[in-house]
């Protein structure tokens, strides 16, 4: 069977004589014609009769795409996602996002127009084209320039345009053939074939890769911070003879700044003998207000009632008003505090012991002004 | 005669004296008001003169600069129209015009320069070796110096070409290009020491390290527009024949460069001082967010970004003529507000417009057209004797 006709291909020596052939080919009328030339020749878009590309309105459009893409996705983050507070300025701060949105503006009209143009110009992904593997191809992509007249043309005939461009001064006139079979140029973008490959080309890099730069080359960063050789928390040493690397302290001894408490498990008898060394005066006060409302009144409230928002959620913390409190002496306040009473556990870490008298004091404010006496309202 | 000179006898064609006699008219009348405004109103009329007088600078020095980046590049497209950007850098021996009436008043212009309040200022008492009214005057008379000599060396260079041989002519292009490598450094210095004496310096206790690009971008912007509107008179009045679309394309190209250029380097000092949130230096913008000051920010974005911006991003809009000298315009009168919003702050911290500042820009219009007028008579529209002018004229894109 023969083959039909693809074009006829010329050569041409100068850059000069190619945009002269040009734009008589044009003049006479022919528009499915096309120049190849080894490097861009100035002038040769105004002899071929090119319209303005429309290639601009695409890079419009995918430049707005990614600027909005850039201002959705930081206001999503900054203000429902990940909302961080950074320098002391508003979450929705804009000057500080005109970088990125200029960055993915040009970045989205970059590659997508790119993208855009291999698929609708280039046909992708077909690859194949009736020029390639000619000896008209390799000439003009080294030294020549060339001219080709598709036959696709309305006003193509083979002799008359062979006989045109001999007449121009073409030289290597050839005719090209195609294959109908091999030159598909239906869409093939959705076809499954085409998925399939770049499935598997997609599933292969990602574990090439997975497994190159996290099990072959694998570099730590700063790995010399991460291996610091020295003793964790529940970790074993080889240094001690039982292999236990957290050590209990030496029998007999007591730790800097640390006075063993000796009413341990003996509640009676810290009530009898500890008295507050606190005289209630203002700057005492004060301090133990403070220090009330840091580590009590999550659960007592805030005036000691008993009614911080945990109720509810919890075994109801009491109040430290009820007559028992009242009628507490200090050393049995001081006994809770220290050693923790049914939930509650021991404060001893977080509150020293003149803090823990300083609340005492306190206390026994919100205590009386919650339970006036007719003498205190005259 | 040679392929190198194409209409030698046609090419000097002078503008017509009404043109000479409309610089003039507009030049005087401009004086007239000067005077009556140093009369009636000195502090006012002494930063409206400050205006003016660096948008003349602007205009003249970045001309300059186009011509040496012409060269220095080896740029062919723009030799035609080199000789539009010789006359406007033709200007710079008349910037003193504008610069004496300030330095009789650089006490109502600057803060630096009352000895008293240095005296009792730590930071301006530090800076007070530079910011002196000695020092001031020596870095201008220095810059000026300069910048004229360099006008004086390219244009002589320039203008013995059109009455050499070919052969020769290539020599003054060489030399050009040498003094071109030369001037560029020496422009970059002299463009920031002017943009920090005569701008930033009205706020002696702020300082924006970007400052010298920053005028540098409006420099160049204003400079272009200003050769721009010009060449696209000459083209249409017939005094440059042959200039084709491709040379519009470019000269269009250029201008949306530096409309892209002076917002992105007046952003980029907005986000840095933003950024880092010094009180010494956020103060300046509060000054422009307050009283009235912030419609003119607002203003200013949209006039010398967004306007020009979307005008000139279409492919057609930059070969059409008529469009780039709208633009040209429109870029012309947005420098000035640029300088406007830059200074006036310094004179008064709410809004402030008067009949000073719509009529002082007639001394500069005046001079402009006055000393292009006088150049097409004394010089060729083409540099006739350029080697690379054919080229130049056949240029495509």
């Amino acid at each position: 069977m023969k083959k039909p006709i693809y074009a006829i291909t010329s050569l041409f020596t100068t850059p000069d004589e190619a945009i002269r052939a040009a734009s008589e080919v044009s003049k006479a009328g022919y528009t499915k014609f096309d120049v190849h030339t080894p490097y861009p020749v100035h002038g040769m878009d105004g002899a071929m009769q090119v319209k303005i590309s429309k290639v601009g309105y695409f890079a419009f459009f995918f430049g707005l795409t990614g600027a909005l893409t850039a201002i959705l996705l930081i206001s999503w983050v900054t203000l429902s996602d990940y909302p961080l507070v950074i320098g002391g300025k508003p979450f929705w701060s804009w000057p500080a996002f005109v970088p990125v949105s200029f960055e993915l503006t040009v970045l989205f009209a970059a590659v997508f127009s790119t993208v855009a143009m291999i698929i609708f110009y280039f046909k992708f992904p077909n690859n194949a084209h009736p020029l390639h593997d000619t000896p008209y191809m390799k000439r003009v992509s080294s030294d020549t320039f060339g001219i080709t007249i598709e036959a696709n043309d309305p006003q193509f005939d083979e002799n008359k345009v062979k006989e045109f461009l001999k007449f121009l001064g073409g030289k290597e006139i050839t005719t090209v053939y195609f294959d109908p079979e091999e030159f598909d140029y239906g869409q093939k973008l959705i076809d499954m074939r085409f998925l399939g490959v770049l499935a598997v080309v997609a599933l292969s890099t990602a574990t090439i890769s997975y497994f190159t730069m996290n099990k072959l080359l694998y570099i730590e960063p700063f790995n010399w911070m991460m291996e610091q050789h020295k003793q964790k928390p529940q970790q074993p040493s080889n240094l001690f003879k039982d292999g236990i690397g957290m050590r209990p302290p030496v029998i007999g001894t007591v730790a800097r700044g640390f006075i063993p408490y000796p009413f341990s498990g003996k509640p009676e008898e810290a009530g009898k003998y500890l008295i507050n060394p606190l005289l209630p005066t203002k700057e005492i006060v004060e301090r133990g207000k403070s220090k009330f409302l840091t580590f009590c009144s999550p659960c007592h409230g805030n005036f000691g009632r008993g009614d911080s928002r945990l109720q509810g959620q919890f075994p109801n913390p009491p109040t430290l008003n009820s007559d028992k409190v009242r009628n507490w002496p200090d050393g049995s306040i001081y006994h809770v505090i220290t050693e923790g009473q049914n939930v509650m556990p021991s404060y001893a870490p977080q509150i020293s012991r003149e803090d823990r008298w300083a609340i005492i004091q306190y206390i026994r404010i919100l205590q009386r002004a919650q339970n006036t006496k007719e003498s205190d309202l005259k | 005669m040679s392929e190198h000179r194409p209409q030698m006898d046609s090419l000097k064609k002078p503008l017509p004296p009404r043109v000479t006699y409309l610089g003039l008219a507009l030049f005087s009348m401009g004086i007239v008001l000067y005077a009556i405004g140093y009369y009636v109103e000195p502090r006012h009329a002494a930063f409206n003169n400050l205006i003016n007088f660096l948008f003349l600078i602007s205009i003249a020095v970045g001309a300059l600069f186009l011509i040496a980046l012409e060269y220095i590049a080896g740029a062919v497209w723009s030799v035609p129209m080199r000789r539009v950007n010789e006359f406007l850098a033709g200007l710079i021996p008349f910037t003193p015009l504008l610069a004496i009436p300030l330095f009789f008043h650089l006490h109502e212009l600057f803060h630096w320069a009352h000895t008293d309040v240095v005296a009792a200022d730590e930071l301006l008492k530090a800076k007070a070796p530079y910011l002196n009214s000695n020092f001031f005057a020596m870095r201008f008379i220095a810059t000026f110096i300069l910048l004229t000599l360099f006008y004086w060396l390219f244009t002589r260079n320039s203008l013995k070409q059109d009455s050499t041989k070919d052969a020769k002519g290539d020599i003054y292009t060489r030399r050009n290009i040498r003094l071109s490598a030369i001037f560029l450094p020496v422009f970059a210095i002299t463009i920031t020491f002017i943009a920090i004496d005569w701008a930033m310096s009205l706020e002696p206790h702020w300082y924006s390290t970007i400052i010298g690009i920053y005028y540098f971008s409006g420099t160049v912007l204003s400079a272009l527009a200003a050769a721009t509107y010009i060449i696209i008179r000459f083209h249409e009045t017939g005094r440059l024949p042959g200039l084709r679309r491709d040379h519009f394309y470019s000269l269009g190209s250029l201008m949306f460069a530096f409309v892209n250029f002076w917002a992105y380097i007046a952003f980029s000092q907005f986000m840095l001082i933003w950024y880092a949130n010094l009180p010494e230096e956020t103060f300046w913008f509060i000054k422009h967010w307050q009283n009235g000051w912030q419609a003119v920010s607002i203003l200013l974005i949209i006039v010398q970004f967004a306007v020009p911006y979307a005008v000139l991003l279409p492919q057609e809009a930059k070969m059409d003529p008529k469009r780039l000298k709208f633009i040209a315009l429109w870029l012309l009168a947005a420098h000035w507000l640029d300088l406007y919003w830059f200074v006036m702050p310094t004179y008064n911290t709410s809004l402030t417009f008067g009949w000073m500042e719509l009529s002082f820009p007639l001394v500069t219009i005046g001079l402009m057209i006055t000393v292009v007028a006088w150049k097409t008579k004394k010089h060729n529209l083409k540099p006739i004797g350029d080697p690379k002018l054919k080229r130049g004229m056949e240029f495509h894109l």
